[in-house]
């Protein structure tokens, strides 16, 4: 048995560029998401009081409240990014599911580019709501010797980000691949219904955790002027 | 044994060890907050939902050290770059 862990098998090659099989799967996830996506705008113009309609409706709500409590306050911007990335993690999960089809988010390369897009987020939020001198005044904020942990603190939150999801999702598709080689059939799939619930939290976790971070940047003056949100929404 | 032995099983050694370490301390930190959830749930029920949510993000969060030793210990065994003929 010979797992492929961090191991990415190549499809094809386009000349000099390799096609690998997480490319594949994530194309397709993505796709699908904006086929559901587009059928569900058309439902909700459309017949507005069908099923359809109704599951957009719901979605939308969830991310929106989801965004909305974790960022501290509306941001229509964040919204439509940590919506995408909800989305496309739960969605992958599900992709993952079906046989003969890795999970797109169990590959290292993809995760690491999730949690680099919510890296980049960070600063262009944080320049975009409070300009760059307001927002690169944040790092020297309590006192300039912590200049440093600012620049530590954000690189290892990206690190904690991209392999938390790949390890979660890698361990769940690893323990499927054992059960399977050593029983067979029926015995895996409650271990697959686990790996799909993981799915859907870690996608819920990733959001959150992204509006946390691109929120703690847009609305810092906000915060140290009421003081509402507690110094347990800053962890990394 | 020669060398290669030697280090194959060092890495096999560390890795169950690693796993194992790794995920007594993950276990001890989210009954913690287990324990803590349930009981904030218990003081005051209407504030489930926020208790719920901050509660998953704590556990994943400290979920994913044991995390971090699974990748770890599987960089042992399917990926060490110190054993040869891989």
């Amino acid at each position: 048995m010979n797992p492929e862990i961090f191991g990415d098998r190549v499809l094809l090659w386009l000349g000099p560029v390799p096609l690998t099989r997480t490319m594949a799967t994530s194309a397709l996830t993505s796709l699908l998401l904006v086929a559901a996506c587009a059928l569900a705008a058309r439902a909700v113009l459309g017949r507005p009081e069908g099923r359809l309609a109704a599951a957009g409706r719901l979605t939308f709500g969830f991310l929106h409240d989801l965004v909305t409590d974790a960022a501290g306050g509306p941001a229509p911007n964040l919204e439509i990014f940590a919506g995408s990335l909800f989305l496309f993690i739960a969605g992958a999960a599900v992709v993952g599911q079906l046989p003969e089809v890795p999970n797109p988010t169990s590959n290292l390369a993809a995760t690491s580019a999730l949690a680099i897009l919510v890296f980049l987020a960070v600063p262009v939020a944080g320049i975009r709501a409070r300009g760059p001198l307001g927002y690169l005044k944040e790092y020297f904020r309590p006192s300039p010797l912590l200049f440093p942990l600012h620049l530590i603190s954000e690189i290892s939150r990206t690190l904690a980000l991209s392999m938390r999801l790949f390890g979660n999702m890698m361990s769940g598709q690893l323990i499927v691949a054992v059960l399977v080689a050593l029983v067979g059939l029926i015995v895996p799939v409650p271990l697959m219904a686990l790996d799909l619930l993981i799915g859907f939290l870690q996608a819920y976790i990733f959001t959150i955790l992204a509006s946390v971070y691109v929120g703690a940047a847009i609305q810092i003056q906000t915060e140290s002027v009421n003081g509402k949100r507690g110094s347990a929404k800053e962890a990394t | 044994m020669n060398d290669h032995t030697i280090l194959a099983l060092g890495s096999i050694v560390m890795a169950g060890l690693t796993m194992a370490l790794g995920a007594l301390g993950a276990a001890a930190g989210e009954s913690r907050i287990g324990a803590a959830g349930m009981d904030a749930l218990a003081r005051q029920p209407d504030e489930a939902g926020a208790i719920t949510r901050n509660q998953f993000v704590a556990l994943a969060m400290v979920e994913s050290t044991a995390i971090f030793c699974l990748v770890v210990s599987l960089v042992l065994l399917f990926a060490n770059p110190f054993v040869a003929g891989r």
